[in-house]
């Protein structure tokens, strides 16, 4: 790890500009990414701005959704009753990702930031697109049963890791950004993580020094009515091998409107919009459910090692399905 | 034989042996204040980091350090080129054969890379942090090669080994005509097992503290399972007299195998203390872990069955095939389990073994009962459906009533209790008969058995006991505790000897300066050492009842020593018990404070022949020295709840009956079965290392994704033992049980999935990928 200085930022600005003004620079929230990549010197940093003091807080309901401050901590948001009850796929989400340790350090700004795990990507004497842009990448043909079969490309197929992000992607969730200059911006979380391309290492939207201030989720019966299901080698404490956040309105047998998202399978939280063409005014059926998973990896690229995704994928998602629609 | 002591019989005084004793250390384990290796605050400690290679073949072309040694703090840099060198190192022949530890290679000896992770360079500084940070400043060019990354690469070069395990075990082996056998056998299985590579991951890393008291005398604080093999890998590679080197290892956090033996990083952490003329301490990071003390190798194993049309086995035929590294010849010894388990007129085995370019693999828990068994076990669970015969049955009708790979008889062997006892508080008489056909919502249910066994290796120890005359005793062995419970067993064997409550006794251990006990690996240390207590304790009774039988004063003068006794502390009269006195009584009179006994304590054959046994640990080739073939034995019970459309498997019960001589301690046993079967579990259904086959590196290397399993994988566990009396084991009776504990446990949850599912998977571990495309039958 290099050596940093550390700046505690008591107000926005001080931190974007900060940032934004030396390339070496980087925010630090909760921390549980960062330091673990900068022990792997992954990242090497020579400045840490810590942004907990700013007031990022607050889980609030506005006029049409719930308002969520980048800084609360993933515990906090996963077990506050109007996420549980409006947003369940969001509190399940949260409170199937890491351990009650870590849930209590990271923030969600931090969580939709997290990183890929591919092994490549985390030992530097490997070579990594995404670590070392051009130098190759050797999770094509080797150890790649984790990575993705969705949004690949010839340069990188690392795995978007976490959880809240595949909720947030499924129920419309809108980021607001501020950068260095004090102007805001909104992105809608599908838009705001990069597909890998030529450029695996350019992985957001995010300006330098720009900040996530909050993450707002519109209110819908569909995400009232949704689920997060993980599938993973253990049974705790481990990332999606494939995740689905599913959110139905059904009337009469009819599904009236659906939202469907997978993890562990894409390069980027994956919203599947082929698959909710075919869900939405059709029959509540496992047939149904069948043809919009297979619609969901109709694009799939799979490698060796990871093959197995492609099935497992569209059956986690139609027992997500399934199983909200039985509720 | 003329000074072995009796066989132990409890005491009824304070009758401590077997209860379920607390631990005597576990309040200063909670409290912080047991020290492991990396906690001692010496005066003028440094702090060494390793640098190791980015490449797995090749050659260091050059190192910079210029950048490093400038950085604040840093008080040296070690490479090949300035290293001081060793008297001895295990890269020749005649090293190794002198060292005698299992290390085949040591590092920084020459421009030479042959695995990925081998140390490159050792940065000593004032803080850990500062020789953390120099370590990567460091500058290595390397002249990379094409790595060897397997057994399974196409242009790795096969060959059959003479021996394997360290030349501990044979290459091949045949017991009558089993390949004609097999050809004339009306019933033929023939499947191919794999395994992935496992590591130990032991809580604590590899650690160690080193502090040179004199140009030629040497202190360690070394995580080990083994202060002995360690004192002597060191003296002989430093070349100096053994007594010279102490090392000490009051705690340890875990070992499984990894600790048994001495590694370059405890090599390199000594020279680097050496040369700064100050105390190093070095602790390996998680990702160094991964490449410094060994793993399970990667292997496959082909298991032929031959049998008759009613169950009965005539033939089995094993191959195996592992990765080992450039320098030894390691692979575990799967064929032994599979030779002795199951009555079998013939039998045949051979290894064959690729090198790569990989640190070599170790002992692991049960290393070869572990893997084998999970064939041997699969295999008799597909016999049983094909023949439409229970599983257990089958067994049965298998039964060995001797053991088959030396036709000895057993010691003692009480597995047909042990199927009975499980079967009963498992439930398996209301088992379905056919696989696939037993639902929970959108689960299948399986359930599963198999057989567990482990050899009593031969081995033997030390110990001492000094016995105050106001009532206290200090025991002292040089074993280690690997937060088992050696401290607290040893403890209630010393009290029940002694005669007095356990809190007036303090156990010793790990530590050169006591007397030597072996290394705590292949479950000997519970039998060998308590064996070495209480000839100890013997010792001292017997030196007593001379001082009294000759004192005017004592109600036994006069008497023959071989009718007095020791009981509850006194010294009486067998005949009439009545007479006779207390021990501190005597000590007083005759003028003691303190008086001691010592002791040694044989486990296995060298108990029975009275030959010697191996200090240093098992040594399988004398285990069948004596007239008996000396094993415990079990079996696991499993159920399991499979999501075939997901790929889960959930372990939702567990049943453990194993029978292993006399249990010292109900609790701490209980603690190992449940210990061995969890890491058994982890092993069958999530434990794996990739290792990239083009780079010869791990990509996998920490605990976020090695995955071992997490309480909610893990369901209440029913343990239970069958009491057993076995003379000829050791004195007192104890079979070890730290890895009997794991063995069969993969093939009981495999077994489990088959009856789920119908799907037989014989690659380990049993992940999602693997369970995918079975379909609900
Ligand atoms: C062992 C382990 C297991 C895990 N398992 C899971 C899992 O199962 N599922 C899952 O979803 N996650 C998992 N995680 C990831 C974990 O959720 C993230 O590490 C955490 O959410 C990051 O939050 P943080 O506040 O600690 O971020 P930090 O480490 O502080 O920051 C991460 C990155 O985001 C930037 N950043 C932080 N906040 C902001 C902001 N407001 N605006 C702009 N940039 C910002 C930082 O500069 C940094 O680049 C696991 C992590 C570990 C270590
Ligand atoms: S998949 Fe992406 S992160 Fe992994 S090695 Fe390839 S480029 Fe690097």
């Amino acid at each position: 790890m290099n050596d940093f200085t550390y700046l505690q930022a008591t107000q926005a600005k001080e931190a974007t500009s900060a940032v934004r003004d030396n390339k070496g620079a980087a925010f630090i929230a909760g921390g549980t990414t960062l330091l673990d990549l900068m022990k792997l010197n992954v990242e090497n940093h020579d400045q840490l701005v810590d942004i907990n003091m700013l007031a990022f807080k607050g889980i609030e309901p506005t006029a049409d959704g719930l308002r969520i401050g980048a800084l609360e901590r993933m515990s906090d948001v996963g077990e506050h009753p109007l996420v549980v009850q409006n947003y369940p796929a969001v509190s399940q989400s949260l409170l199937l990702a890491a351990s009650p340790q870590l849930r209590n350090m990271a923030s969600i700004g931090g969580n939709i930031l997290q990183r890929t795990r591919c092994g490549y990507f985390r030992d530097t004497a490997f070579p990594c697109n995404k670590r070392v842009p051009g130098s190759g990448c050797p999770a094509q043909d080797g150890e790649n049963k984790g990575l993705a079969i969705l949004g690949t490309s010839k340069a990188c197929i690392a795995t978007f890791p976490g959880d809240l992000p595949v909720a947030l992607a499924a129920l419309d969730a809108v980021l607001l950004l501020e950068n260095a200059k004090g102007k805001q911006r909104r992105v809608p979380l599908v838009d705001f993580h990069l597909l890998p391309g030529n450029t695996p290492e350019k992985e957001t939207v995010l300006e330098p020094g720009e900040l996530i201030v909050s993450i707002t989720i519109p209110a819908a019966t569909h995400a009232r009515k949704s689920t997060y299901l993980k599938v993973r080698e253990r049974t705790s404490y481990a990332y999606a091998l494939a995740s689905a956040a599913v959110g139905l309105d059904v009337q009469g047998g009819q599904i009236r409107s659906a939202r469907v998202a997978l993890g562990g399978v894409g390069t980027k939280p994956w919203r599947s919009p082929e698959a909710e063409k075919i869900l939405t005014g059709a029959p509540a059926t496992e047939a149904t459910f069948r043809a919009a998973a297979a619609a969901a990896v109709h694009d799939a690229q799979p490698r060796e090692q990871n093959r197995f995704k492609v099935e497992l994928a569209q059956n986690t998602l139609v027992r997500a399905l399934m199983e909200l629609a039985k509720a | 034989m003329e000074n072995e002591p009796a066989f132990f019989e409890t005491s009824p005084k304070p009758n401590v042996v077997g209860k379920p004793l607390n631990r005597v250390d576990g309040r200063d384990k909670v409290m912080g204040r047991a020290k492991y290796a990396a906690e001692y605050p010496l005066p003028g400690l440094t702090y060494g980091v390793l640098k190791t290679s980015d490449i797995a073949k090749g050659r260091v072309q050059s190192i910079d350090t210029s950048v490093a040694m400038k950085e604040p703090g840093v008080i040296a840099i070690f490479t090949h080129e300035n290293l001081p060198k060793l008297a001895k190192t295990p890269n020749d022949a005649d090293g190794k054969k002198a060292i005698g530890a299992p290390m085949g290679f040591m590092p920084l000896t020459s421009d030479m890379i042959y695995y990925a992770g081998q140390p490159v360079a050792v940065v000593v500084a004032d803080t850990f942090e500062r020789a953390t940070h120099a370590a990567r400043l460091v500058r290595v060019n390397y002249a990379a090669d094409k790595p060897i990354a397997a057994y399974t690469n196409p242009a790795a070069q096969l060959f059959n080994p003479e021996k394997i395990q360290d030349g501990k075990a044979d290459g091949h082996t045949r017991r009558g005509d089993a390949k004609t056998a097999l050809a004339g056998a009306p019933v033929k299985l023939s499947a191919t097992y794999t395994h992935a590579i496992n590591h130990h991951n032991p809580m604590e890393p590899g650690a160690t503290t080193a502090v040179w008291e004199a140009p030629d005398r040497l202190t360690v604080y070394e995580s080990t399972q083994g202060v002995t093999r360690t004192q002597k890998a060191l003296s002989t590679m430093l070349g100096l007299p053994q007594e010279q080197v102490r090392v000490i290892t009051k705690f340890i956090g875990g070992g499984f195998g990894c600790k048994g033996s001495c590694w370059p990083h405890t090599v390199l952490t000594v020279q680097a203390a050496k040369a700064v003329g100050r105390p190093v301490k070095l602790v390996l990071t998680r990702q160094q872990q991964f490449t410094s003390m060994g793993h399970r190798e990667d292997q496959t194993q082909t298991l032929n069955v031959g049998a008759t049309q009613d169950g009965k086995l005539l033939a089995l035929v094993h191959t195996k095939t592992s990765t080992t590294s450039p320098w030894d010849n390691y692979a575990e010894a799967n064929s032994k389990i599979i030779n002795l388990l199951y009555d079998c007129p013939t039998f045949e085995s051979s290894y064959e073994l690729a090198r790569a370019n990989v640190m070599t693999s170790t002992f692991t828990r049960a290393p070869g009962e572990a893997p084998g068994s999970f064939a041997i076990e699969c295999a008799m669970d597909d016999l049983a459906y094909q023949l439409g015969i229970d599983p257990i049955e089958i067994r049965l009708r298998n039964y060995a009533e001797k053991d088959p790979s030396t036709g000895q008889p057993w010691s003692s062997k009480s597995l047909r209790e042990c199927y009975a006892r499980g079967a009963e508080l498992f439930g398996w008489s209301k088992r379905n008969p056919k696989a696939g056909l037993t639902r929970d919502g959108n689960t299948l249910v399986g359930w599963g058995m198999a057989t567990a066994s482990y050899p009593v290796h031969n081995s033997q120890g030390t110990a001492r006991v000094r016995l105050y005359a106001d009532g206290h005793a200090v025991v002292q062995s040089g074993a280690t505790d690997l937060g088992t419970g050696t401290y607290t067993v040893m403890t209630q064997v010393a009290a029940d000897s002694l005669g007095l409550p356990p809190e007036k006794i303090r156990f010793e251990l790990g530590d050169t300066k006591l007397p030597t006990a072996p290394n705590s690996g292949g479950s000997v240390a519970a039998g060998t050492v308590s064996s070495s207590v209480y000839a100890a304790a013997q010792d001292v009774w017997e030196r007593l009842t001379k001082i009294a039988i000759k004192d005017p004063k004592s109600p036994l003068f006069k008497a023959k020593p071989e009718d007095v006794a020791m009981e509850n502390g006194r010294l009486q009269l067998k005949a009439s018990p009545a007479k006779g006195e207390d021990f501190m009584a005597l000590m007083k009179r005759a003028g003691l404070d303190d008086i001691e006994g010592t002791g040694q304590g044989k486990y296995g054959a060298g108990y029975e022949t009275g030959r010697p046994g191996n200090p240093a640990g098992p040594n399988n080739n004398t285990e069948s020295a004596g007239k008996h073939s000396m094993h415990s034995f079990g079996a696991h019970f499993c159920e399991v709840h499979v999501d075939p459309q997901l790929g889960t498997v959930r372990v939702t019960r567990w049943v453990s009956v194993h029978a292993a001589g006399r249990i010292l301690n109900a609790k701490t046993a209980r603690s190992q079965i449940i210990g061995g079967s969890i890491f058994g579990i982890g092993a069958a259904l999530m434990e794996a290392t990739a290792r990239d086959p083009n780079y010869a590196r791990y990509t996998n290397a920490d605990l976020a994704d090695y995955h071992i399993p997490v309480n909610a994988d893990i369901p209440d566990m029913t343990v239970e033992f069958i009491d057993e009396h076995d003379p000829y084991i050791n004195a007192m009776g104890v079979k070890g049980i730290g890895e009997i504990s794991m063995v069969g446990v993969s093939a009981a949850v495999a077994n489990a999935v088959f009856h789920a599912t119908g799907k037989r998977v014989r690659d380990l571990p049993i992940t999602p990928n693997k369970i995918l495309g079975t379909k609900a039958v």
